[in-house]
C-alpha cells in the first residue's frame, strides 16, 4: 500500500466502530433507565459544542463566528440541562432496604 | 496543544462517554456513570478551548455561562411528567447548533483548518450534517408542541395526526429537490450559498411535514427517533470538520436512539415505517361499538381495599392515566400500607407505559417507590398466574387480551397478562377506549371489578379503606 490514507477514510473507520460500541453498550441498559438514557445521550450529543467553539473561536469576529457563539450558547443549555436533569432523575432511583439484593 | 494531543484528549473524553452509557445498566452504577459523562464533556470542552486559546475565548465563555445557566435552571425546575417535552426541546437545540456550525463552515472553512474552497468530500458531509440537523430542529419543535399539548393554539402541534392528500408524494418530492440542491452545492466551485440556503430551508420544512402526521400514541417512537437524528447530525458535522470527538459521540447517541425506536416499535407491535408514515389512531375508532350491551361489574374503593388487604400478592399496573391524575404518591402510600399488612406488592411496567421510553419508572421513582419493587414486562409476565389481585391504574391497551386474537388491530402486541391472575381491579374514569380505539374484553370478565373515578381520588379512598 502506498500513499497516505484520506482523513475521510479514518473518519469512516471511527464512525463504524463507534456505532458497534454504541450498539452493544445500549442493549445492556436496563429498560427502567431508558428515560435517563435519553437525557444523558442528549447531553452527550451536545458535544457538538466542540464544533461551535471552533466556529466562535477566530480572533477576527465575522458573521460565521457570531453564529458559532450562538451555537455555543444553545449547546451549553443542553450540556448543563442534560447532565443535571439526568442526575436529578438518577437520585430518585432508590431501593427499599440498603441491604436487600446484592448488586 | 499539538493536534495529536488534542485527539488523544478526545479519546479520553470518548471513553468517559462510553462509561457513562455503560453505567446505565443498573441504577446503582448509573450515578457514577453520569459523573463520567460530565467529566468527558469537561475534557472535550477544555481541550477545544485550548485550540482557540488565542481567539475570542471571552465571547465563548460568556455564551457558555448564559446557556449553562438556562440549562441548569430548566433542569432544576422541570416536572418529571414534562420530561418528554424537555427532551424534545433539547433535541431541537442540538439540531439548530448543527445548522449554525455548518453555515459557519461554509462561510469560512479556514477557521476550522479545512481548505478553502471546501473539498467536495467535506461538502458532501456538510450537506448531510446540515439537513439532518435542520430536520432534527423543526421536527423536535413540532414534537415538543404535540407533547406540551399546544394543539389548541397551533394546528401542527395537534396530538391528533395532521394528514392531507398527497402528503407522502409531497414529502418525497421535497426530499428529492433537497438532494438536488445538495448535489448542486457540492458540485459548485465557490461557496454556492444559494444552493446551500435552499437545501437547508427545505430540510426545515421537511422536518415539520415528517412529524405532523404522527399521532400522540406514537410519541415514544418519535422522541427516540429524533434522539437518534440529533446524534447523526453531530456525527455528520464531525465528518465535515474531521473531528473524531463529534463522530464518536454522535454515533453513540445515534445508535442509542435507533435502538430505543426499535424497542418502542416492538412494544407497540408497529412497523417503524408505518409509524413514520403516520396517521395511527385516526381510522380505527369504530371498534368500540356494542360496548353497552355487555355488563361490567363495578365496585367501590372500599371493596378494592378489602380485596387487596386479604390478598397474599398484589401487582399494580400503572399507565399514563396514573401520571395524568398525579396519583403516584397516593399509590406509593397504598402499597406501603399493604406491605405493612404482609401483602407482597409489586409493580409491572409495560415498555410503552408513559410517553417516552422508561417514563413510568421515573415517575414511580419520583414518588419514592423503591426500584426493586418495579418489574419489566418480561420479568413479571410469568408471575400473574400466581397473583391474587392485579390493580390496573389508568392503563388500557397494554392489558388488552385482544392482542392474542388474530384479526384484531393490536394482534401480536406484547401485553401484560393480567387476565391470568385471580382477580383484576381496573380503575378508569369511564369506559372510554384507549389510544388504539379498541374495546377491552378484560373489563367484562367475571373476575374483573371496575372501580370508576379519578385515579388519585380512588387510590386515596383505597388508602382510607385500608386503615
Amino acid at each position: 500500500m502506498t500513499g497516505t490514507v484520506d482523513p475521510t477514510v479514518f473518519n469512516l473507520i471511527v464512525f463504524v466502530l463507534a456505532i458497534f460500541v454504541g450498539y452493544h453498550v445500549i442493549w445492556n441498559v436496563t429498560p427502567a433507565l431508558h428515560t435517563p438514557l435519553m437525557s444523558v445521550t442528549n447531553a452527550i450529543s451536545s458535544v457538538i459544542i466542540v464544533g461551535a467553539v471552533l466556529a466562535a473561536g477566530p480572533a477576527e469576529t465575522d458573521f460565521g463566528s457570531a453564529l458559532g457563539a450562538v451555537a455555543v450558547g444553545l449547546a451549553a443549555i443542553n450540556v448543563a440541562g442534560g447532565f443535571l436533569v439526568t442526575q436529578r432523575m438518577l437520585e430518585m432511583f432508590k431501593r427499599k432496604q440498603p441491604k436487600a439484593g446484592k448488586e | 496543544m499539538s493536534a495529536n494531543l488534542v485527539v488523544l484528549w478526545y479519546l479520553v473524553a470518548s471513553v468517559c462517554f462510553i462509561l457513562a452509557l455503560k453505567g446505565l445498566s443498573h441504577p446503582e452504577s448509573a450515578r457514577r456513570g453520569n459523573y463520567f459523562g460530565m467529566a468527558g464533556m469537561a475534557i472535550a470542552i477544555v481541550t477545544t478551548l485550548a485550540i482557540v486559546a488565542k481567539g475570542r475565548v471571552d465571547i465563548i465563555l460568556m455564551a457558555m455561562a448564559i446557556g449553562g445557566t438556562i440549562g441548569a435552571f430548566v433542569a432544576r425546575r422541570v416536572q418529571m411528567t414534562q420530561m418528554p417535552e424537555l427532551v424534545a426541546a433539547m433535541h431541537s437545540l442540538v439540531g439548530m447548533a448543527a445548522v449554525l456550525i455548518a453555515i459557519a463552515v461554509v462561510n469560512n472553512p479556514a477557521s476550522f483548518g479545512i481548505p478553502d474552497p471546501l473539498p467536495t468530500g467535506n461538502k458532501l458531509e456538510l450537506f448531510i450534517g446540515t439537513f439532518v440537523g435542520a430536520i432534527t430542529f423543526s421536527g423536535s419543535v413540532i414534537a415538543f408542541g404535540k407533547l406540551a399539548g399546544l394543539g389548541k393554539h397551533f394546528r401542527p402541534f395537534s396530538s391528533a395526526p395532521v394528514v392531507f392528500k398527497g402528503q407522502h408524494i409531497l414529502n418525497l418530492l421535497l426530499a428529492l429537490v433537497m438532494i438536488g440542491f445538495g448535489v448542486a452545492f457540492f458540485m459548485a466551485d465557490g461557496k454556492a450559498w444559494t444552493a446551500f440556503a435552499v437545501m437547508t430551508a427545505i430540510a426545515f420544512v421537511l422536518g415539520v411535514l415528517i412529524i405532523i402526521p404522527i399521532g400522540g400514541a406514537d410519541m415514544p417512537v418519535v422522541i427516540s427517533m429524533l434522539n437518534s437524528y440529533s446524534g447523526w447530525a453531530a456525527a455528520g458535522i464531525g465528518f465535515s470538520l474531521n473531528n473524531p470527538m463529534l463522530i464518536i459521540a454522535g454515533s453513540l447517541v445515534g445508535s442509542s436512539g435507533a435502538i430505543l425506536s426499535y424497542i418502542m416499535c416492538r412494544a407497540m407491535n408497529r412497523a417503524f415505517i408505518s409509524v413514520i408514515l403516520g396517521g395511527f389512531g385516526a381510522a380505527e375508532g369504530s371498534a368500540a361499538a356494542g360496548a353497552e350491551q355487555k355488563t361490567v361489574r363495578s365496585g367501590s374503593a372500599d371493596d378494592a381495599a378489602f380485596l387487596m388487604s386479604n390478598a397474599e400478592s398484589v401487582i399494580i399496573v400503572p399507565g399514563y392515566g396514573l401520571a395524568v391524575a398525579r396519583a403516584q404518591h397516593a399509590v406509593k402510600e397504598m402499597a406501603e400500607k399493604l406491605i405493612h399488612k404482609g401483602v407482597n406488592v409489586r409493580y409491572a411496567i409495560h415498555p410503552v407505559a408513559g410517553r417516552m421510553p422508561g417514563h413510568m419508572n421515573v415517575l414511580l421513582a419520583e414518588a419514592e417507590v423503591p426500584y426493586d419493587q418495579v418489574f419489566e414486562m418480561e420479568d413479571i409476565n410469568s408471575e400473574f398466574g400466581t397473583t391474587d389481585v392485579v390493580l390496573v391504574l389508568g392503563a388500557n391497551d397494554v392489558v388488552n387480551p385482544l392482542a392474542h386474537e388474530k384479526g384484531s388491530p393490536i394482534y401480536g402486541m406484547p401485553i401484560l397478562e393480567v387476565a391470568k391472575s385471580r382477580t383484576v381491579l381496573v380503575n378508569k374514569r369511564s369506559m372510554a377506549v384507549g389510544y388504539a380505539g379498541l374495546d377491552n374484553p378484560l373489563f367484562y370478565m367475571d373476575k374483573t371489578m371496575m372501580v370508576f373515578g379519578d385515579a388519585k381520588k380512588v387510590v386515596e379512598n383505597i388508602v382510607k379503606g385500608l386503615e
